[in-house]
């Protein structure tokens, strides 16, 4: 195969494989243009197939005015999105130009579907705010799902921001109408402290400034929306980062190998290097980076490989490790209470005092809202006070987890600083945080007791019940003769998990206490309280209230 | 693949930046590892297709030095090429796979064809309810599929841990948001979660890896003289036991096959791409998508959505 065609293709590989990537995603409120422009986009960039547009040129739907095409067919890919003319989900797109790859997260303006545009924005490097001029002009400013997505993006840490003023056909393309658009919105970019921000007139029905420069914007000399995309500086991963390896795996294929594997989330990691295992605080060394392809001196982020240690050390999935050179200065936050901005998800309020399970890096712990420090107002950014939190609401959140967790704040970085919250009856995915940091000293607060055990004193169950509801706590007595001694440890743990303090007066067999035991501390923020021998007040008290 | 020439050539202990097949790699491994780690009982669906092959070979990676942590299910509507049933079987045990396949021997024995049901209910019996029966019965609680959001614009919208009711089916309006890579692997008794490894990758990026890490693939895959008739509008291969409609004439032509799926219903291209950088030259300048061979996606718009609501990978 040694023609020069193979030569040439050898070529092509390393110039294609070189290329970078770059991921973005559209925000801003319902019908002003997102999916049209990603539509553009892929239609004036040559990537749409040629049956793909045809199918859509077919469509028995078509919202788009002056007798173009509807492109925003092209990513409205559901059934139900083209029925009721808006995007629901977030749509994935791929392409490329002869300077850059292209990841594109066409998100729905709709506020009901406020989390599926938190999900595409969640990784992208560059926000495409959409602002209807039309609309602006009539309302006289930016419309509340503009500056609340502007807002998630902020949160989001997306490093770019780029608003692209849409429907300048509507305005006559007049640049007084942009210049208002773009003064407003630069003001409350600033307000928000993004760093950069760029705004860019476009119309994504007729095309102007999206691939091709506008003849009608003439007075317009910066970028085309692509030649920004195609030019704005890709964030690096710094190599100077301390190293955080979440592992996600323990492999043992044989009885010589132990590996852990996982995804380097942060820095680099060397073979030879001296590591720290948290939260056992055990050292030792990095014997081999083992992958498929061979064994690798270094490895840095996102690389995905498995490491073995020089020695037998207790580690286990959802640990970390970390560099030894970085006990003094530079490790994460170990703590079991930590603040983040919580973007809500669900229908069901996020409430005080609830239990959610947290999942973080590779780790999954139950933790209990400790308080809502402020909600934050999107329309005037003030901080309000609030017990309660209803879908897209946004506000820092204090946490209190069953276990630690190993963090770093989301500013410094995304994949050790990012957590989601999932409701342990209904599983849904229903907030996502942005961690802020620890909360300062938490001293003299004991936690609510997982099980309390009061072996024969059936009264004391009920009190015991009593005292912590009147507490604002959930308990059950769980002595109910259905349940059965052989479900006992599954009841107490599907309470557990549903932030309920389960209390039996049974009298349970060693090995079923052992047992039980030894299921809540893997997964507990509480601890068990034993009833023998402890006075009835005693109990009450270490069944674990606030005092 | 590349990073063992990284390891070579790198003396000075400074990562290099990863390429942009390095990335996906490394993303689609870590994908697989979690589920390996979140699920009880996962398995891999196996097609035999290029993208099944690509998928294959980051399991091998995300595994190794082990062995590959769950079985492949091919579901077989006996319909496939025999080069796919003798690649399957030459593959998997020459990298000491476990396989499973799964027939839905009732509706085959049946006669079950796309020619008098149709495609959609043909795909209905003969591959999706011998998936979720499959799944069933070995109570899987996941289950990888070489899928990409590239590929059609109802894929475009899938998660990459993908949520199934008790009864397998998808409901795109109210997926569980997915943020970051934490991915939600919590289910209750009876659902299912599709995993989606492969979700960010392109067809040129399935073609440049198997061509950089030199994984096998089907050779219907490769351009070369075949009998074929026109039925349906569509070129489709000759094999044994076919039965010729009047006025079907059997020619010859050289042609290759773009996406492997069913013989009746996944017409063949004229092409004189006979290695991998030539296919992927002509990729490059392809106006059409992959799936337009495939009979299944366009009997009417948005059946693919209908199809994968019902359980359909
Ligand atoms: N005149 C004009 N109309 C436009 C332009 N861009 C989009 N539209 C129209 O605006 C309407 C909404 O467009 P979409 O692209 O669906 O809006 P969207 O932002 O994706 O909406 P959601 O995803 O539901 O939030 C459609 O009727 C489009 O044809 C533009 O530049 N000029
Ligand atoms: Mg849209």
């Amino acid at each position: 195969m040694d023609t020069v065609a193979t030569t040439n293709f050898e070529e092509f590989l390393d110039v294609h494989l070189a290329q970078e990537l770059l991921r973005f995603t559209t925000a801003g409120s319902v019908d002003d243009g997102k999916s049209t422009l990603i539509g553009r986009l892929l239609h004036d960039t040559k990537s749409v197939y040629e049956d793909q547009l045809a199918a859509v040129k077919k469509s028995r739907v078509n919202r788009a005015a002056n007798g173009h095409v509807d492109l925003s067919l092209l990513t409205d890919g559901l059934k139900a999105e083209r029925e009721q003319g808006i995007t629901i989900d977030v749509a994935y797109r791929y392409f490329s130009t002869s300077r850059r790859k292209f990841i594109i997260a066409d998100t729905p303006g709709h506020e009901q579907y406020t989390r599926n545009m938190a999900t595409g924005a969640s990784t992208a490097d560059v926000a495409v705010v959409l602002i209807d001029a039309k609309a602006f002009l009539r309302e006289g400013k930016l419309l509340p799902q503009s500056r609340r997505h502007t807002y998630i993006a902020s949160l989001l840490g997306i490093p770019h921001v780029v608003a692209a003023v849409n429907k300048m056909d509507l305005v006559g393309y007049a640049q007084e109408s942009f210049r208002a658009i773009r003064k407003e919105f630069v003001e409350f970019a600033s307000k928000l402290g993004l760093k950069s921000v760029t705004v860019i007139p476009v119309s994504a029905l007729e095309g102007d400034n999206v691939v091709t420069p506008s003849r009608a914007m003439s007075w317009y000399d910066g970028p085309t929306l692509l030649e920004f995309l195609e030019t704005v500086p890709l964030a690096v991963a710094n190599h100077n980062d301390p190293l955080r390896f979440p592992v996600q795996l323990v492999q043992r294929p044989d009885a010589n190998f132990r590996g852990f594997s996982g995804q380097v989330a942060r820095g680099v990691l060397r073979a030879g290097d001296r590591v720290l295992a948290l939260p056992s605080r055990r050292e030792s060394t990095v014997k081999r980076i083992v992958t498929w392809d061979g064994d690798l001196h270094v490895a840095a982020y996102p690389q995905s490989v498995t490491v073995e240690l020089e020695d037998e050390i207790d580690l286990s999935r959802g640990e970390m490790l970390v560099s030894a050179a970085d006990a003094e200065h530079g490790l994460p936050e170990i703590t079991r209470r930590l603040r983040a901005m919580v973007v809500w998800m669900h229908e069901e309020a996020l409430v005080v005092g609830r239990t959610y399970i947290v999942k973080h890096t590779t780790r999954t712990v139950r933790a209990t809202v400790k308080s809502i420090r402020y909600r934050v107002d999107v329309g005037s950014l003030d901080h309000v006070q609030a017990d309660r939190l209803a879908m897209n609401e946004i506000a820092e959140v204090e946490l209190e987890t069953s276990l630690p967790l190993f963090f770093d704040a989301y500013s410094e970085s995304r994949s050790t600083g990012s957590l989601i919250l999932i409701d342990g009856l209904t599983n849904a995915t229903i907030g996502a945080g942005m961690i802020v940091g620890t909360v300062e000293s938490g001293a003299g607060e004991n936690e609510q007791a997982t099980l309390v055990l009061v072996p024969g004193r059936a009264a004391l169950a009920e009190r015991v019940r009593d005292a912590l509801e009147a507490r604002g706590h959930r308990a059950v007595v769980i002595d109910d003769a259905l349940i059965s001694d052989d479900a006992f440890v599954a009841v107490v743990r599907a309470l557990e998990l549903a932030g309920v303090a389960a209390i039996s007066s049974r009298a349970l067999f060693p090995e079923r206490l052992a047992e039980v035991t030894r299921s809540i501390q893997g997964f507990a923020a509480g601890a068990i309280v034993s009833g023998d021998g402890v006075d009835d007040e005693e109990v009450v008290r270490l069944a674990g209230v606030r005092t | 693949m590349t990073q063992a020439t990284a390891l070579e050539t790198d003396t000075t202990l400074t990562p290099a930046r990863l390429n942009h097949l390095q990335a996906l790699e490394a993303e689609s491994i870590s994908i697989l590892r979690e589920a390996v780690a979140e699920f009880a009982r996962p398995v891999m669906l196996y097609s035999i297709g290029k993208d099944s092959s690509v998928m294959l070979r980051l399991a091998q990676k995300a595994f190794y030095p082990g062995k590959i942590p769950f079985p492949l299910l091919h579901v077989d509507t006996s319909y496939k090429f025999p080069e796919m049933i003798a690649f399957r079987d030459a593959y998997t045990k020459e990298i000491g796979a476990e396989l499973i396949v799964h027939r839905n021997e009732e509706a085959i024995a049946a006669g079950a064809n796309p020619y008098t049901l149709g495609t959609q209910n043909c795909c209905g019996l003969l591959k999706t309810r011998s998936l979720l029966d499959a799944l069933a019965e070995g109570g899987f609680d996941a289950a990888f599929g070489g899928a990409r959001r590239d590929e059609e614009k109802s894929r475009a919208k899938e998660r990459v841990y993908s949520f199934r009711d008790q009864a397998g089916q998808w409901d795109p309006k109210n997926q569980r948001p997915e943020l970051w890579n934490l991915y939600n692997s919590r289910l209750r008794k009876g659902e299912s979660i599709r995993v989606f490894p492969l979700s960010n990758w392109t067809e040129l990026d399935i073609w440049l890896y198997l061509y950089a890490e030199k994984i096998p693939i089907v050779p219907l895959y490769f351009a070369k003289e075949r009998p074929l008739i026109t039925r349906g509008g569509q070129m489709t291969l000759v094999h044994n036991g076919m039965k010729l409609l009047p006025g079907e004439e059997v020619r010859t032509e050289k042609v290759r096959m773009r996406s492997l799926g069913c013989l009746p219903c996944t017409g063949a291209m004229r092409s004189e791409a006979d290695t991998l950088p030539k296919i992927i030259e002509e990729l490059l300048t392809f106006r059409r998508s992959e799936r337009e061979n495939r009979a299944i996606d366009h009997d009417e718009e948005g059946s693919m959505e209908v199809k994968k609501r019902e359980g359909y990978f």
